[in-house]
């Protein structure tokens, strides 16, 4: 019996964001906020 | 399940108006198609995810600042702010995409393609051709050696049992037809390197 060699190519079916990079932007998503001043606009991230 | 059915565009203006929970539920909502979406680009997870991650914030800011008119759909809003990020990142590492198979190994690593071009076969033609000119210039004794030598491949004892001359003979008639073959490259100007 031939020996194979080959490793078996890891599945990529599951194309999905780590948790950590959702947590982060919901995160970040909380801590910006936007100011406005007359015409202008001021981020600030307040953590 | 019931969050499911509101469309996008009502989470979106929800969330204009400080309901964060509707990021939530469109991040969940379209995070596999624009994850798959970059990663069929990019062909690295780390990138992927980076790239995942600024298309977002681009997202949060522009929502933030209220600069988001619903003109068209969210999502290929939002596809459209990844194929840009994408289209910077390669910009910015100025290559192209190569496929990884996704493991430490690389089997392009090890294979490569060591047939020429269309344009470099044709320089080595030329080159050839050149040469073989410069070649029909030199002495007949010399020619003849070089021949032997270089296309024949055979060795200086060969060559001297052909021409009936002696090894050190040969042996000079190949020094003088290298040369003469330089003098005449110098002379002309001629360019034989691919």
């Amino acid at each position: 019996m031939a020996k194979l060699y080959s490793n078996p190519s890891p599945k990529n079916d599951k194309l999905l964001p780590k948790d950590e990079t959702i947590s982060y932007l919901l995160n970040y998503s909380k801590a910006l906020s936007v100011i406005s001043y007359n015409k202008l606009k001021f981020e600030a991230l307040l953590n | 399940m019931e969050k499911e059915l509101i469309p996008d565009a009502a989470l979106v203006s929800n969330y204009i108006k400080g309901d964060e929970s509707a990021l939530a539920v469109l991040i969940e909502r379209h995070k596999q198609k624009i994850y798959s979406f970059i990663f069929s680009k990019v062909y690295d997870r780390d990138i992927t995810e980076d790239v995942f991650q600024d298309t977002f914030i681009k997202v949060i800011k522009t929502l933030k600042r209220g600069k988001y008119n619903e003109e068209g759909k969210f999502l290929p809003w939002v596809m459209r702010i990844a194929h840009n990020l994408v289209i910077d990142h390669f910009r910015k590492n100025s290559r192209m995409p190569k496929f990884d198979n996704a493991g430490e190994f690389s089997i392009f690593s090890v294979l490569s393609d060591s047939s020429l071009n269309a344009e470099k076969s044709m320089i080595k033609d030329q080159v050839e051709s050149d040469v073989r000119r410069i070649i029909e210039e030199l002495p007949e004794d010399q020619k003849q050696v070089l021949l032997m030598r270089m296309y024949n491949d055979m060795s200086f004892k060969e060559i001297s049992e052909r021409t009936g001359v002696s090894i050190n003979t040969a042996l000079g008639r190949m020094r003088y037809a290298l040369i003469n073959m330089r003098k005449v490259i110098e002379q002309n100007n001629i360019v034989l390197t691919n």
